[in-house]
C-alpha cells in the first residue's frame, strides 16, 4: 500500500496532519491568526519603507517555535542598487 | 493518607472523558483503592450511565452543594466493587449551580476517607471546566490523535498551566495501530512532539468500549479487552508503579502479523 502511494506520489495524511498542527498551534499559542500576521506584515513593510528601499513583495515573515520559545522571525530583502537602476519595461 | 484529586478533561467534547475517568476509576477501585468519581458535567449527566449506577441516583452534586443532602447519601456505591463510589451531576440545572469553591469544598471533604477522587470535566473552556479543574492535585488531558482534538488539548495545557496546578499528563485515546502504521494517524511521538507533554496512558481503539458502556460495565473489569488493560495500566501509573508502554503498532496478534506478510508493500 505504502509502495502504491510512492509511486502515485501521494503523502502519507499523518504527516500533513503534524504539519498543519504545528503551524495552527504557533498562532493559537501566539494569539497571533495568519490575518493578522499579514497585517502586522503590511505595517512593517510601511515603516520599513520611510527608512529604507527594499523589496517589499519578497518579504517574509513567520511565527516559529523553538522548544517553549516563540519567536516572530522577518526576511526582508533591501532592494538591490542594480535593479533600482536597471530602466523600467 | 488524604486522597488526591486527578480532574479529567480535554477541551474537545467526544474524545474519550467520561470513558477514561469511569474505567480509570474502576481500575483503581479493582487495585483496592477507595475511591470517589465526581460528575461534574452539570446539566448533561452521563458517567452514570458508563458506570452503570443510574438507577440508584437519588441525590447529586447540587444537592450536596446546596445543603439538601449529605456527602454520604449522594455517593453511590457500585455494587460490583464496594470501594467505588460516583456523585453523579444534577441533570436539571446548569454549571451555574456549582462554583469552583464549593468544589474544592466537597473535595477537602472526600479527601480524609479515600485514596483517590477523580473528576470527569465537561467539555469546554468555561464554568464546568474550571469547576472540575479547581479541587485537582493532576490534571489528566484526554485527546484523540486528530488535528482537532490535539488542537483543543493544546489550549487546555496552556490553561491547567495557567492555574499553576503542575503539569498535566496526557491520555492518548483512540489509538488506531494499522492507521498509524500505514502514516494516516498520528503517531503517540507525533502528539507528545507537538504538545510537549508527559504521557499517562495509551488506549487504542476497541469496540469492547461500546460494548462496555451499552451495558454499564467499563472496559476496565474485562480482563480480555485492550482498551481495558491500557486504562488498568493508566490507573498502575497514577499509583506510582512503572509499566512500560505497550508498542501498540507492533502488537496485533497472529492475524494481523500474517496481513503485513501477504499485503504487498506493507512491511515498513
Amino acid at each position: 500500500m505504502s509502495f502504491l502511494r510512492f509511486l502515485r506520489g501521494e503523502a502519507h495524511s499523518a504527516r500533513a496532519a503534524k504539519e498543519r498542527l504545528q503551524l495552527v498551534l504557533v498562532h493559537d499559542r501566539a494569539d497571533l491568526p495568519p490575518a493578522k500576521l499579514e497585517a502586522l506584515k503590511d505595517d512593517l513593510i510601511a515603516v520599513l519603507s520611510r527608512h529604507i528601499e527594499i523589496d517589499s513583495r519578497a518579504v517574509r515573515i513567520e511565527l516559529t517555535q523553538d522548544r517553549d520559545q516563540q519567536r516572530l522571525v522577518a526576511d526582508i530583502p533591501l532592494a538591490s542598487s542594480r535593479a533600482r537602476r536597471r530602466p523600467i519595461g | 493518607m488524604a486522597a488526591r484529586v486527578v480532574t479529567v478533561t480535554s477541551g474537545k467534547g467526544g474524545v474519550g472523558k467520561t470513558t477514561a475517568t469511569a474505567n480509570i476509576g474502576v481500575a483503581l477501585a479493582s487495585a483496592g483503592q477507595r475511591v470517589v468519581c465526581i460528575d461534574a458535567d452539570i446539566g448533561l449527566r452521563n458517567l452514570d450511565v458508563v458506570m452503570g449506577l443510574e438507577n440508584r441516583i437519588v441525590y447529586d452534586l447540587v444537592d450536596i452543594v446546596e445543603g439538601r443532602c449529605k456527602l454520604r447519601q449522594a455517593m453511590i456505591k457500585d455494587k460490583r466493587l464496594p470501594d467505588l463510589h460516583l456523585i453523579p451531576a444534577a441533570q436539571t440545572r446548569d454549571k451555574t449551580a456549582v462554583s469552583p469553591k464549593d468544589m474544592v469544598r466537597l473535595a477537602d471533604e472526600i479527601r480524609p476517607d479515600f485514596d483517590w477522587v477523580v473528576i470527569d470535566s465537561p467539555a469546554g473552556i468555561e464554568r464546568g471546566f474550571r469547576n472540575a479543574v479547581a479541587p485537582a492535585d493532576l490534571v489528566l488531558i484526554v485527546t484523540n490523535p486528530e488535528v482537532s482534538a490535539v488542537r483543543d488539548a493544546d489550549r487546555i495545557i496552556g490553561l491547567v498551566e495557567a492555574e499553576e496546578k503542575g503539569p498535566p499528563q496526557l491520555v492518548l485515546n483512540r489509538v488506531k495501530p494499522e492507521m498509524v502504521r500505514r502514516g494516516d494517524m498520528l503517531s503517540t511521538e507525533d502528539v507528545l512532539e507537538v504538545l510537549a507533554i508527559q504521557l499517562i496512558g495509551v488506549v487504542p481503539e476497541d469496540e469492547s468500549v461500546l460494548v462496555s458502556s451499552n451495558q454499564g460495565l467499563p472496559a476496565a473489569l474485562d480482563p480480555k479487552s485492550r482498551a481495558g488493560k491500557a486504562f488498568r495500566d493508566i490507573a498502575r501509573r497514577l499509583n506510582g508503579e512503572e509499566v512500560a508502554f505497550e508498542d501498540l503498532e507492533a502488537r496485533d496478534g497472529f492475524f494481523g502479523r500474517l496481513s503485513r506478510l501477504v499485503r504487498p508493500g506493507g512491511a515498513s
